[in-house]
């Protein structure tokens, strides 16, 4: 079974919610939007309070090449333009929409006929895709627009989808390539019609039976996408390992995966741009996964953009007693929820409640150069060094030393006998070299 | 830490089996100095919470109880102990910040200060611990390690009696350690599959020795059994303070390891050189750790 060579961790994969089928919900009375819900500039508001919306109305345009417009998952009036605190506690604009009980809340769908799908021209495709509002769903947030522009003198050998799903506890991909995997495989042969990629690969982690078995069938009928399992490892979703998992091809430092012919998208992106196509309907709901040991009703809910944390905790069995934190995202990569009335973005692909006794900091003992952070570096990091070097702010140090390459997937921090804190401060030391331009 | 303290179980009981009582009164003084010295320090001079816990002043004791003789005088252990954890760790800053190895550095310390004592060994005898009782096989009588009539006679001696098997099970001279290579490379395997270390550190220590014996005119495999060379290798090359973090880099510390092991057993003044050999490396392990990193994901070679 291929997998990527260098580093990596086996966490254990507590996929709760492996067999929980994806179900509907519902937002209650209001939903908050935030305008900047991907990588790159937020978007700029094109409604003003007092304004009605209909389910899919653009609500907010792009604010440049790398911006995606957002758009309305419900009809509803227009209340405010306000700051709300995103998953991680920052303030950001925001588009309150006070949905109308009494109006339909079903997204118009004008599906394209074979004709109309046959004459769209890879241009059309990439064009829709941005004005669907399609960013990277596997939680990068990146506009799909951007990736699909495959840059003069470069050409893309493969349509690489990620449906690793590397990530403990989440079972949103897993959930889609279940119950969708039709869709995710039309959904890739636009991106490759987009791309003029001859070939798409899929890779799928062999802890997901089911959606393994479910892929390949569908993808039987097309010779051009091949569906390959990859031995379970962490993090096999990350881009660059993927694409050295599936292709054997290494993405030097400071390049993108198109230098090796290689464009990466979630299975859900694929979805999105299943839908934005063939049903002309734009991006505004997503799977959600939301879990936890101590949670009575977890499950993969689809659910549209801006809906409060809460609600989803609500519908999954409310907030168990011994909650000690809200992780948004998986317990990797995802960050501390600092007020579960936020809304839901775009990125957010799983809400995991942790029990207090999983989600307390052991004491930081001192680091006796075991050297396995080193071992477990995907990216070939020297991860103690990083954190001295911060420790001390030596920040140019901690550039020279490459901090930069740092994927934050928290290989380092996990393996640490010591339970040092080294990602957190390859992080401050990333976000110092990013504010004093070294 | 507690699996080094188990991977040191066997090579321990091959040493009481061997040396009696006297092996393992010389290693509950060290390991109970250790603690003490480590204890103390931290009470009374850096007032700071005590991390006698971590079992790392544990694993010195041990190890420097495996470097000497079994009729060492007690004190003289103590004050191994004290060099060991007071000055070759405690010193720099405790766990983690010491240079040299803690265990060695209190060897070294007592194979100056007290050359005799620490060159004299009780004649192995092994007959069980019946000897252990009352008057030890220890207090018998004193000869010489293989390796001190190897330098003396300028190794002329004839090789063709020498017993592999008895060496290789313990049945020779030397300190508590050094007597029991199967006990050892026991303890090897454990750490090994274990993974508390790699194959890369020990691997090359005794293939470089086995190499240069081989260069120099010696014979290999007395060169291995003969002495500290596999206690070395195998438990005191490998602290992960003091050796280098990449594979290559390990590969590199162990090659000098065993090279320079090899010419202070043949050209130099002591007959033994693992713990200088080692003391040594130490010393270029923030060096190699300096050229030896590792490659960042997707960079190409010569870059």
């Amino acid at each position: 079974m291929k997998t990527f060579r260098k580093g990596g961790i086996h966490p254990a994969a507590d996929k709760l919610t492996a067999d929980a089928p994806i179900t509907d919900v519902t937002p209650t009375s209001l939903i908050r939007l935030m305008l900047s819900q991907s990588i790159g500039a937020p978007a700029k508001c094109i409604v003003k309070p007092g304004d009605t919306v209909a389910p899919g109305q653009m609500i907010a345009e792009a604010a440049g090449f790398v911006s995606a417009p957002v758009h309305s998952p419900v009809a509803g009036t227009v209340k405010r333009i306000e700051s709300v605190r995103n998953p991680k506690g920052l303030w950001q604009e925001s588009v309150v929409i006070e949905i109308d009980s009494d109006a339909s809340q079903q997204q118009p769908s004008h599906p394209r006929s074979e004709k109309e799908m046959n004459d769209l021209s890879p241009a059309d495709i990439i064009k829709e895709v941005g004005e669907a509002g399609i960013v990277g769903l596997g939680g990068a947030t990146f506009p799909t627009r951007v990736k699909l522009s495959v840059p003069d003198g470069k050409k893309a050998d493969f349509i690489l989808l990620n449906g690793a799903e590397c990530e403990p506890f989440l079972t949103c991909d897993d959930a889609l390539m279940r119950e969708s995997p039709e869709e995710i495989l039309k959904g890739t042969l636009l991106l490759m019609k987009a791309t003029s990629a001859p070939k798409a690969i899929v890779g799928i982690e062999e802890n997901k039976p089911q959606a393994i078995k479910a892929m390949r069938s569908a993808a039987s009928a097309y010779p051009e996408i091949s569906i390959v399992v990859l031995r379970k490892k962490y993090p096999q979703g990350s881009e660059k390992q993927l694409i050295e998992a599936l292709t054997g091809r290494k993405v030097p430092p400071g390049a993108l995966p198109i230098d090796v012919g290689a464009i990466v998208d979630n299975v859900a992106t694929a979805f999105a741009v299943w839908e934005a196509i063939a049903l002309r309907r734009p991006l505004t709901h997503r799977i959600v996964t939301v879990t936890g040991p101590s949670l009575t009703n977890g499950g993969n809910f689809r659910a549209p953009f801006g809906i409060p944390f809460s609600d989803l905790i609500e519908v999954a069995g409310g907030l168990p007693e011994d909650t000690g934190k809200v992780i948004s995202g998986g317990p990797m990569m995802g960050q501390a929820a600092a007020d579960l009335s936020a809304p839901t973005t775009k990125g957010t692909g799983g809400i995991l409640i942790l029990p207090e006794s999983m989600s307390e900091r052991k004491e930081a003992g001192p680091c006796i150069r075991c050297a396995n952070c080193v071992s477990a570096c995907p990216m070939g990091l020297e991860p103690y060094l990083l954190m001295l070097q911060a420790q001390n702010s030596l920040w140019a140090d901690t550039k020279e030393h490459n901090a930069m390459a740092c994927l934050e997937c928290g290989c380092c921090s996990y393996i640490c006998p010591a339970h040092r804190p080294l990602l957190d401060y390859i992080k401050l030391a990333k976000a110092h070299i990013r504010r004093d331009k070294l | 830490m507690w699996n080094v303290i188990i991977a040191l179980m066997p090579a321990l009981a091959v040493a009481i089996w061997i040396f009696g009582l006297p092996a393992l009164s010389v290693t509950a003084v060290c390991v109970l100095c250790c603690i003490a010295t480590e204890w103390l320090i931290e009470r009374f001079m850096l007032h700071r919470p005590s991390t006698i816990a971590n079992g790392s002043a544990i694993i010195t004791g041990l190890l420097l109880a495996f470097n000497l003789p079994a009729c060492i005088p007690l004190w003289m252990a103590a004050i191994g102990s004290i060099v060991a954890i007071g000055i070759a760790k405690m010193s720099f800053g405790g766990l983690g910040q010491n240079i040299w190895n803690p265990a060695l550095v209190g060897r070294v310390f007592l194979l100056l200060s007290f050359p005799a004592a620490m060159t004299t060994w009780p004649t192995a005898i092994p007959s069980g611990l019946a000897h252990s009782t009352g008057a030890s096989a220890a207090d018998a009588s004193s000869g010489a390690t293989l390796l001190q009539s190897l330098n003396a006679s300028g190794s002329a001696i004839s090789l063709d009696n020498v017993d592999f098997l008895g060496m290789a099970v313990g049945q020779m001279n030397g300190s508590l350690g050094e007597v029991g290579a199967i006990a050892i490379l026991i303890g090897l395997a454990y750490m090994l599959i274990m993974r508390v270390i790699t194959w890369h550190i020990p691997v090359s220590v005794l293939a470089s020795a086995a190499l240069f014996s081989f260069i120099f005119g010696g014979n290999p495999l007395l060169d291995l059994f003969a002495g500290g060379l596999i206690l070395g290798a195998v438990f005191m090359a490998t602290d992960y303070v003091t050796s280098p973090m990449t594979h290559s880099g390990q590969l590199i510390y162990g090659a000098f390891i065993g090279l320079i092991t090899i010419i202070i057993r043949r050209y130099g003044a002591y007959p033994e050189g693992v713990s200088f050999a080692i003391l040594l490396m130490n010393s270029f392990t923030p060096l190699i750790n300096r050229y030896c990193r590792p490659r960042v994901f997707g960079e190409r070679r010569g870059k």
